[in-house]
């Protein structure tokens, strides 16, 4: 199918682009940017006029539920609402229903989003046998199955000793080991950020320094292996600091932050609104201007989604029994955005850190659109104010702390290898 | 962002926190109270105002001792009693509590006093039941005990009069206690110019001086010169959880024993909210001795809580 | 609505002469919150009771609770002799519907048992829902319904009566 989306703003990030130029798609590649190759003819023209063409954005961390916890949601679903959200690829971390640990549920994972025919989806694998934090799981078998990198995701690995042989083991073989910064001991009964709020709710809580603790061990285990390491959700103002000290001594240290993260903190809890019960729970104000801090100077590569759907039962429940989490795949773009309007970032910038630099994190030849490569791409409205609702959501998951706000940016059109796998037809 | 405790005409809907209660609705509760002392006091103890009314106590969490205030309380306003021991019933089958409160709801309940392990509860319940029903917190987790934060108040008041030239120390476990809080928040609304907590550091909440409270580490420190010493109660699980070491350390550092007591203004009362353990936070020469006004507080607590409910029903 | 309201000075002063005859040792005088109260502290002081004056605050035993809610100023009730077996003269400023009286009546029975319950009240203005009567009446007055009746105290203590629209 050849397709041409005509006289959009066209901004990609690898490429350094941010003009207006038409785009030029054939046989699920990008045919040509700017000027249409000799003998082009369209099949379908989208008309961009007044909207952004960029990249499809790449979601480093979006839990489809499948296998395992299908009443919160389903991958058909789940790959809806990220095509709608004009997320092309995205990686889902280990910790399903088995978790991740075997080639051959990684293989039935990609097998099953191959068929759906939406967006890509990278699978992280399980550091450990089923996340206990105990023996090695076969990494380079797993990696064979499709796995991208390797994480212990939310479960704890007390023992610093296996942290340190798996950190040695991904080291050998190049892989990369996601880690989410928290040590288990200190956050133990935790629900929110140990602090004025924690307080007066009564919450019991979680100090920063169970994040910067985690940091401080995982960097040194860093320097003695050689290992690269992605630190999944940081989200204390120290945290932030020490990453920016790693990287001057250039250590092989990625990093990303929850797209709520940089938006709320734990004011945002008011009378103990359960959709704010997030892991790492959202910290003060000045955490959070750190964190907004950082993905502007860099020091915090990616903004992901980190989208994890929780059935409406699972959150009228009073705060600390409540489940954590909150839907996220349609709100990457919108919460980006309002990120870059209110911190002054330009567009090309703010989009850098949703598709050039996933798609470096995980290795791929994606986020951007260059003459040959993949045609993944979003269009979308970036002047379009929407308000979040239930009902516009196409994830199985209605559980935000944005319901009822008005968010900027639309997603038009989505294509996934040079076809159109989400339209969003009139309004 | 809407206090979930007032109606659309600021007045009492709820009772679920002292935080964020205006002063003016802390006075007419502690004024009528001062009635219901009246008429605890003569030979008829009843009211007639709660008549046909249901109070249904939800205690998901076991507690006889306020439970039974309750009961008592709202008897005495005529009002029908049923008491729920949430913890032997539906609860541990799998019901939710929301579909355990709309069960209860539709037997035609007007009242819920909710006692819950876990902070909020009250909230989520207030905020799902239907507009004629009111909810009253009886202790969630560490959050709030307002009906208990009120009824010491009220003791304050009684032999204090003045809130705003008094000195109050509130001494142990802060960290776990919804008594400590909400009393803070009652105290800091009636313009109470000294509050201070007084105990070791693994007992103090992170960012507790935000609240209007001085932190201090040394008892005999914290005692100088104050007009009214709140003890709070020392659970045996705190020894387990690596936040003290033993009973007795405890006892000899934070325990108020008349010695201690002496640091104090020689006016000075001792309250606690029970139940005691002697020995433990407070000595029995204190307990027993001429300062303590721990019955007194009993006594008052259950004119408090006639007075929150029939200001609640009469919304 | 211009209608002559009666100087409550000199409606004491009658009450006073009608009282006067008909009072024993033991007689108890009980106001009835707030103008009954004012009222009764007049009556009391010029009859020149032995035993002290008994104030009640009708707030709990109001038959409007589930209309009109927990009335916001609440005196406390003090009686401070024994009810059982007592002449009782309950003394209000207005009788209009009679529902405070019933309250009243109904809250001096969980005092205890009266042996006797006369009424005195300044002004007697019909309307009445329920079958109250008042035995010392200062003055007899017929007011439509809708405007309230109501008796004022100045700084320095006297008395006097306003129709509030």
């Amino acid at each position: 199918m050849k397709i041409h989306i005509k006289n959009g703003r066209l901004i990609d990030p690898t490429n350094n682009i941010d003009t207006r130029a038409d785009l030029f798609v054939a046989a699920g590649k990008v045919a040509a940017v700017g000027k249409a190759p000799g003998g082009f003819g369209a099949n379908r023209v989208i008309d961009a006029t007044g909207m952004v063409v960029c990249p499809g954005l790449i979601d480093l961390s979006a839990r489809l539920r499948e296998p395992g916890f299908e009443y919160k949601a389903t991958l058909e679903s789940e790959m809806l609402a990220a095509v709608a959200g004009g997320v092309t690829s995205l990686a889902c971390p280990p910790d399903t229903e088995p978790p991740l640990d075997e080639p051959g549920l990684v293989e039935m994972l990609k097998h099953r989003a191959k068929t759906l025919n939406l967006a890509h989806v990278y699978p992280v694998g399980a550091l450990t046998v089923g996340l206990v934090g105990e023996q090695l799981t076969e990494m380079a078998e797993l990696r064979d199955a499709g796995c991208i990198g390797f994480s212990h995701a939310d479960a704890p690995l007390q023992d610093n000793q296996v942290l340190w042989r798996a950190l040695q083991y991904a080291a050998t073989f190049g892989f990369c080991v996601w880690l989410r910064p928290q040590d288990g001991y200190l956050a133990k009964g935790g629900v929110a950020h140990d602090g004025e709020v924690a307080t007066r709710l009564g919450l019991p809580g979680i100090p920063a320094f169970a994040e910067t603790i985690a940091i401080a061990g995982i960097v040194e285990l860093m320097r003695a292996t050689g290992a690269r390491v992605h630190l999944c959700r940081l989200s204390t103002r120290e945290g932030v600091a020490m990453v920016r000290v790693a990287k001057r001594d250039n250590l092989p240290l990625s990093c990303d932050i929850g797209i709520h993260h940089a938006h709320l903190s734990e004011v945002d809890l008011g009378y103990f609104d359960s959709h704010c019960h997030l892991l790492p729970p959202l910290r003060s104000g000045r955490d959070r201007d750190a964190l907004r801090e950082g993905l502007k100077d860099g020091t915090i590569d990616a903004l992901c989604s980190d989208h994890a759907p929780v059935d409406e039962d699972s959150k009228l429940l009073p705060f600390g029994e409540s489940e954590a989490g909150a839907t996220g795949l349609e709100l990457l773009l919108p919460l980006t955005l309002k990120w870059a309007l209110e911190m002054k970032v330009p567009l090309v910038q703010a989009l850098a850190r949703i598709t050039r630099e996933p798609a470096r994190i995980l290795g791929l030849d994606a986020g951007h659109l260059s003459e040959g490569h993949a045609a993944d791409v979003c269009v979308f409205d970036a002047e379009h104010y929407g308000k979040v609702s239930a009902a516009a959501l196409k994830s199985q998951g209605k559980n935000t702390p944005f319901l009822g706000v008005e968010l900027p940016g639309k997603v038009r059109y989505t294509l996934v290898q040079g076809q159109i796998v989400y339209d969003a037809g009139p309004d | 962002m809407r206090n979930p405790q007032l109606n659309d005409q600021g007045e009492l809907q709820h009772l679920l926190t002292i935080e964020g209660l205006p002063r003016e609705i802390l006075t007419h509760i502690l004024d009528t109270a001062t009635s219901f002392v009246g008429v605890t006091a003569r030979e008829v103890k009843k009211v007639p105002l709660l008549r046909g009314k249901s109070v249904f106590n939800l205690f998901f969490e076991a507690s006889t001792r306020t439970r039974t205030t309750f009961e008592i309380a709202a008897k005495r306003l005529s009002a029908d009693v049923i008491n729920l021991n949430i913890a032997a019933s539906s609860h541990t089958k799998g019901e939710t509590l929301l579909d355990t409160v709309d069960n209860l709801s539709a037997m035609h309940a007007d009242m819920f006093v909710v006692r819950h392990a876990q902070s909020g509860a009250p909230h989520l319940i207030a905020s799902h039941v239907a507009s004629h029903l009111h909810v009253i917190n009886a202790g969630d987790g560490r959050h709030a005990h307002p009906t208990q934060g009120l009824l010491d108040l009220y003791t304050i008041r009684h032999f204090k009069k003045d809130f705003t030239g008094l000195s109050v120390a509130i001494v142990g476990d802060v960290l776990h206690s919804r008594v400590a809080r909400s009393l803070i928040h009652a105290l800091t609304i009636m313009g109470t110019p000294d509050i201070r907590v007084i105990g070791p550091m693994t007992l103090i909440p992170s960012g507790v001086e935000k609240l209007g409270v001085t932190v201090f580490h040394d008892l005999e420190q914290g005692l100088r010169d104050v007009d009214v010493v709140v003890m709070l109660r020392l659970q045996s699980e705190r020894m387990r959880g690596a936040l003290l070491s033993s009973a007795q350390e405890f006892f000899k550092y934070y325990g108020l024993t008349p010695e201690k007591l002496a640091l104090a203004k020689p006016d000075a009362i001792v309250m606690h909210p029970g139940p005691l353990n002697r020995g433990v936070e407070i000595d029995s020469a204190v307990a027993d001795g001429a300062h303590a006004v721990i019955l007194s507080q009993v006594r008052f607590g259950i004119a408090v809580r006639m007075a929150v409910m029939s200001i609640l029903a009469g919304n | 609505m211009t209608l002559a309201l009666p100087d409550p000075e000199v409606l004491c002063a009658e009450l006073v002469r009608q009282l006067k005859p008909r009072l024993t040792a033991d007689t108890a005088l009980v106001g009835i919150h707030t103008g009954g109260v004012w009222l009764a502290e007049r009556l009391h002081a010029a009859l020149g009771i032995a035993l002290p004056l008994g104030l009640l605050d009708i707030s709990f035993y109001r038959d409007d609770f589930d209309k009109a809610g927990l009335h916001p100023q609440i005196k406390p009730t003090q009686m401070p002799f024994e009810v059982n077996g007592r002449h009782i003269v309950l003394i209000d400023d207005v009788l209009y519907t009679g529902r405070t009286v019933r309250g009243a009546m109904n809250e001096l029975f969980d005092y205890g048992r009266p042996a006797s319950i006369s009424l005195a009240v300044l002004i007697d203005r019909g309307g009445r829902e329920l079958p109250v009567a008042a035995q010392y009446v200062g003055a007899r007055l017929d007011i439509p319904p809708g405007p309230m009746l109501v008796l004022d105290r100045d700084e320095i203590g006297k008395l006097r009566l306003k129709l509030d629209a």
